[in-house]
């Protein structure tokens, strides 16, 4: 298919609904960046459907104007993949949070990335129900208090990328709510990505969970804390880009580049067939406290489930036709009586 | 007998217009498959039929127990039958498990064909006799012949290269080619089917044909066998027929639909006893365009539904019970969000994993209500495997002209078991194209929740249109608009609306066609897969001189517009289902009828009978 590259401006794309999340969510940098990134992208706007589950970060849609569906709690990646199978011309988002992607539609989440159908999931991770005021979520720390862990959550939390990888999606990525530049970086190459990408949004819960990624976020901190992954280049963080990831035999480990010398530093590989490098990089921080690798983990080719189907319908119309009702109702073998 | 005899050591067969047989064995014994054949050869040849099989829900339950019993029933006739027979003629037994999870079933004086070589001390035991019923006595009220088929079997393959145990896996064939020569079936249906399937070339396909030929030839030698029996072609209506299960009509039927509305079909599915073939049948017809999406679970399988739906494909997920239950909250989106879905919950005997492969109606209710909040559904049912052809294709048209999910009931009756089909001429079937909107409907503005006026339907307009960009969501919708609206008002209309939307349907349903006494005193009323037995019941039973009416409804929500003035007047409503009395609470609830129940959960269809001997007993009532 040949695409038409539209010129559009950032308010195509924002719809009459109004916006209400809470004021300061991060959800409102994340909407704009997206809605910017759509203009960019050029795609015809009918040609794109967000789907979403529920959750505040579900609310998504309703705020874009092209085609979407707020759908139900942790089902989107499963309505989304039917869309995307019936229509292989649309670009179809998902929109989901940590409660939402990762507890109650866990499943659909994981079955999406292994097939790898044509989707873009993001995950607006906050690590908190927001919608019902304030619950730990599976993203939640250990020893988290809040309304249903009065004495700290025993909940052992996933990590989203750990588990994306571990699911063998070909696309993964983080980025956050707070670094619109890089979040459209990624999400630039996310939808240049044929197959299921994945994007961990940490996303800022003003009322419920403020500050979670603060060590990410605060001016103080985020330098010693930022670890961009940029494919073909040595992972290197720090102010002055003094430390840097080596893997060692016990996975990815932080050193100081002047004790090692540069050429001991991983150079990232985001298109290595294998995951194991790219998920040692995923345990390197939790929670996330201290340096975090930002960007994108993997960027692999695999069939896209949709291709595959179209080409079965075209392969099986080559062989036999493009199907033939009244033969079909004698397949089963027929006799006429007088 | 000589001087009868043909040249192929035929004696004359018997001439009989009807025979119940029912082929049973150890699960791993291929009796489904003998069954399977025997029914093909006999539909080629003529004869009406209709089928009942029945195996366990386990793969390989424990060998030669009772658990591990399957069996095929098939009845075939020269005449116009509904059922697959009440009690069996004939018997063929495997083993002493089958004949002794069968023997209560048959006829007095039934023929048992036995497999003697299984016949053995271990086979007894596990089979829980304390003697060998062939010997001690206790079958003289049936007539008993017995082969060794096991050690008939490993002669007749020596040279086809099959060796060791895989021989004995041939038995079903001899037992097929014997049952062949008592029935006066002809072989060459099963030698294509065998050939076809296993190849020419094939040591298996070797190994049936020899095992077949060898049942057949044991007949035509062995004395005791040589009283056979004829069932002539039945005079069916002229035409061109092919022998169907309703999970394949269920499957054509989505084809035929998609076909009527011009649009691609879609399948979201996950696999379940004793839907999944229809999921099977549908991944063989991929040169229709027909998506199949087999999803990681039933939740799964009606999302991708959902969103083939408002991609604008015809889509369609298909389940039993315990699927209908965690697909209810995406049905209930389908609903709120006004997209056509159908959804086939092929019911099967619950609660829970109740008996996965028997049969009960017990989903009804839950078809009906089992949603949360106000959310009417059509719910349409199948009676027979032709039948559940053009029930998907009502399905269809109702779905995509009142964009709405329907529910289409079947069950592993209707599911599994076949009848000979007068082939619809493909010309002659509905049509019912699709137009998507494709331009706004308010000056320059697209209202995705504007109703056509006649059917209260919401416009389609699909991904990709320009223009029409809109969202649809579980959240409530202003009335029009489709905007996020929470005022209570606008609730109410919004929920009077939907449901006048479905009751509309009503008007556009055929009227009731009453069979037998039309003005009968008292009417059956059936739904689902208990016509057969109903209909042969009352035929029965007005051939005894009772007066009679029956209806079959199809068309369960919204019921027919013309069912008040059907019920009208009768002094008995008889309504026999399978379940507890779910269909008699929808109709006294409706019409205030006070409908008797005639109730059965026994995970077996209504034998004709016992609609019979409940007619009698109410006849009597009537008349004292």
């Amino acid at each position: 298919m040949t695409i038409e590259v539209k010129d559009y401006k950032r308010s195509d794309f924002q719809a009459a609904q109004e916006v209400r999340w809470c004021p300061g969510c991060g959800d409102y940098t994340i909407l704009a960046s997206v809605q910017t990134f759509l203009a960019e992208m050029g795609i015809a706007r009918e040609n794109h459907v967000f789907i979403s589950g529920i959750g505040c970060s579900s609310r998504f849609p309703y705020y874009v104007n092209t085609y979407g569906m707020h759908s139900i709690h942790g089902r989107a990646p499963a309505i989304a993949s039917g869309v995307a199978s019936a229509n292989p011309d649309l670009t179809v988002w998902v929109i989901t949070g940590d409660g939402d992607g990762l507890s109650i539609g866990g499943n659909h989440l994981i079955h999406a990335l292994r097939r790898n159908v044509n989707l873009n999931i993001m995950l607006f991770n906050n690590q908190i129900y927001g919608l019902t005021k304030g619950q730990y979520s599976p993203t939640s720390e250990l020893g988290k208090k809040t309304k249903t862990s009065p004495m700290g959550s025993i909940d052992y939390p996933f990590n989203p990328v750990s588990l994306a990888l571990g699911a063998e999606a070909t696309f993964v990525a983080r980025t956050i709510d707070m670094d619109r530049k890089h979040m459209t970086d990624v999400l630039r190459a996310a939808s240049q990505h044929r197959g299921t990408s994945f994007i961990e949004i940490y996303q800022n819960c003003n009322v419920f969970n403020d500050k979670a990624f603060i060590e990410l976020t605060s001016r103080e901190t985020r330098d010693d804390n930022r670890v961009y992954l940029e494919h073909g280049k040595p992972i290197l963080f720090g102010p002055d880009n003094e430390f840097g990831i080596r893997i060692g035999e016990l996975g990815a480990e932080i050193v100081e580049v002047s004790a090692v010398g540069v050429d001991a530093i991983q150079v990232h590989n985001a298109e290595d067939p294998e995951p194991g490098v790219a998920f040692a990089l995923s345990r390197l921080s939790r929670g996330p406290h201290g340096p975090t690798p930002l960007g994108i983990f993997r960027d692999v080719e695999r069939a896209v489930y949709e291709d595959m189907m179209v080409a079965h319908i075209d392969e099986a119309q080559a062989a036999r036709g493009t199907g033939d009702l009244a033969a079909l109702l004698r397949s089963g073998g027929s006799w006429t009586t007088e | 007998m000589s001087s009868d005899t043909e040249t192929d050591g035929r004696p004359t067969p018997e001439k009989i217009d009807r025979v119940v047989i029912r082929f049973a064995g150890d699960s791993g014994d291929g009796m489904q498959l003998a069954g399977t054949q025997f029914t093909a050869s006999s539909a080629m040849f003529g004869n009406d039929l209709a089928t009942l099989p029945n195996f366990p829900a386990e793969i390989r339950a424990p060998a030669g127990t009772i658990a591990g019993v399957s069996s095929f029933q098939v009845h075939i006739a020269d005449w116009d039958i509904l059922t697959p027979g009440d009690r069996p003629d004939c018997l063929i037994a495997m083993n002493p498990a089958a004949l002794k999870a069968n023997i209560d079933d048959l006829k007095p004086g039934a023929l048992i064909i036995v497999n003697r070589d299984a016949f053995d001390d271990r086979n007894l035991t596990k089979a829980g006799y304390d003697a060998n019923p062939l010997k001690d006595g206790s079958l003289s009220g049936f007539h008993v012949l017995t082969a060794p088929m096991e050690e008939l079997t490993k002669q007749a393959l020596v040279g086809t290269g099959v060796k060791g145990r895989a021989v004995l896996r041939s038995k079903n064939f001899f037992a097929l080619g014997l049952m062949s020569w008592m029935y006066s079936r002809p072989l060459e249906p099963v030698e294509e089917w065998n050939i076809g399937k296993f190849g020419a070339d094939s040591p298996i396909a070797a190994a049936n044909s020899a095992a077949l030929k060898a049942g057949y030839n044991y007949g035509i030698t062995t004395e005791e066998f040589h009283h056979t029996f004829e069932v002539k072609p039945a005079s069916l209506p002229q035409g061109e027929y092919t022998n169907v299960t309703g999970n394949a009509a269920l499957a054509w039927g989505l084809i035929a639909g998609a076909r009527a509305a011009d649009l691609p079909l879609f399948l979201g599915s996950y696999p379940i006893t004793p839907a999944t073939s229809i999921l099977e049948e549908l991944a063989k017809q991929k040169h229709f365009g027909v998506k199949t999406f087999q999803a990681e679970d039933e939740i799964a399988a009606v999302g991708t539904a959902v969103g083939a739906a408002f991609a604008g494909n015809l889509a369609a997920t298909t389940t039993s019970g315990p699927g209908l239950a965690l697909k209810s909250e995406s049905i209930s989106l389908a609903f709120m969000m006004e997209l056509p879905l159908i959804v086939i919950d092929v019911q099967r005997a619950g609660p829970s994993t109740g008996m996965p492969t028997r049969v009960e109606q017990s989903d009804l209710l839950f078809a009906m209500y089992g949603r949360h909040g106000e959310a009417p559904l059509p719910v349409l049912a199948a009676a027979t495997p032709a039948d559940a052809f053009s029930t998907a294709i009502e399905a269809a048209r109702i779905a995509t002209k009142y964009m709405t999910p329907v529910i289409l009931l079947s069950d592993g009756y209707v599911a599994n078991s076949s009848e000979p089909w007068l082939i619809p001429d493909v010309a002659s079937l509905p049509k019912f194209p699709v137009s998507f909107t494709t331009k706004p409907n308010d000056g320059d503005k697209f209202l995705p929740y504007v109703r056509d006026p006649e059917t209260l339907a919401r416009p389609w307009a699909i991904p990709g249109t320009p223009g029409l960009e809109h969202r649809l969501g579980g959240l409530e919708k202003q009335n029009l608009t489709g905007a996020v609206a929470y005022d209570g008002e606008n609730h109410q209309v919004m929920t009077e609306l939907r449901a006048a939307k479905i009751d509309a349907i009503r008007k556009d349903i055929p009227p009731i066609t009453v069979h037998g006494d039309a003005d009968a005193k008292i009417l059956v009323l059936g739904w689902g897969s208990t016509f057969g037995a109903i209909r042969a019941g009352v035929l029965n039973a007005r051939r005894n001189g009772l007066s009679v009416a029956h209806a079959q409804i199809r068309h369960l929500n919204p019921l027919p517009p013309d069912l008040g003035d059907v019920l009208e007047g009768r002094e008995v409503v008889l309504i026999p289902e399978l379940n507890a009395g779910q269909f008699s609470k929808l109709i006294r609830a409706e019409y205030l009828v006070d409908a008797i129940t005639l109730s059965k959960m026994e995970g077996d269809p209504f034998k004709s009978g016992e609609i019979e001997d409940k007619l009698i007993e109410l006849c009597r009532g009537l008349n004292s």
